[in-house]
């Protein structure tokens, strides 16, 4: 799947990969970031 | 999935539809990756959620596999990701989102 153009919804997670670093690798990848969360368990 | 991420993605389809929509995951435990995938995708399979019974059919993404790491730039992949493959399961992810989507 080609992810340029595409519109992403970050999920992260703050004890693995958080949203914001997710959103950074999509834009750079040429996806538009709609949305970014970065759930928490604790 | 937590209920709220359910929530908003279903808030989201209904403003702009699910056209050109894509789910990236981020989380580390395979079985939490499995189920936001099934459940974007199917609905929510413990039928509490927002998505019980709501099959979007969204296609997702975890930021772990080669489909994203190819196509983002290699500066800022290792800059944002490269602590987090050094530390987590990095495979157990990427076969977890295999079964996911029925390719295991």
């Amino acid at each position: 799947m080609e992810l340029k153009g595409k519109k992403v919804v970050a999920l992260g997670e703050r004890d693995s990969v958080p949203g914001e670093a997710i959103a950074e690798v999509a834009r750079s990848a040429g996806a538009e970031v709609i949305e970014i969360r970065t759930e928490c368990f604790v | 999935m937590d209920p709220d991420n359910q929530a908003l993605i279903k808030r989201i389809v209904d403003e702009i539809g699910g056209d050109d929509l894509v789910v990236m995951l981020g989380a580390a435990d395979a079985e939490a990756v499995e189920v936001a995938a099934e459940t974007v995708r199917d609905g929510d399979p413990a039928w509490v959620g927002p998505l019980a019974g709501v099959q979007l059919g969204l296609p997702v993404l975890h930021v772990f596999e080669d489909e994203v790491k190819d196509q983002a730039d290699d500066g800022v992949y290792e800059a944002q990701i490269g602590f987090f493959e050094m530390t987590l399961d990095v495979d157990e992810v990427k076969a977890a989102m295999k079964r996911a989507r029925g390719d295991a």
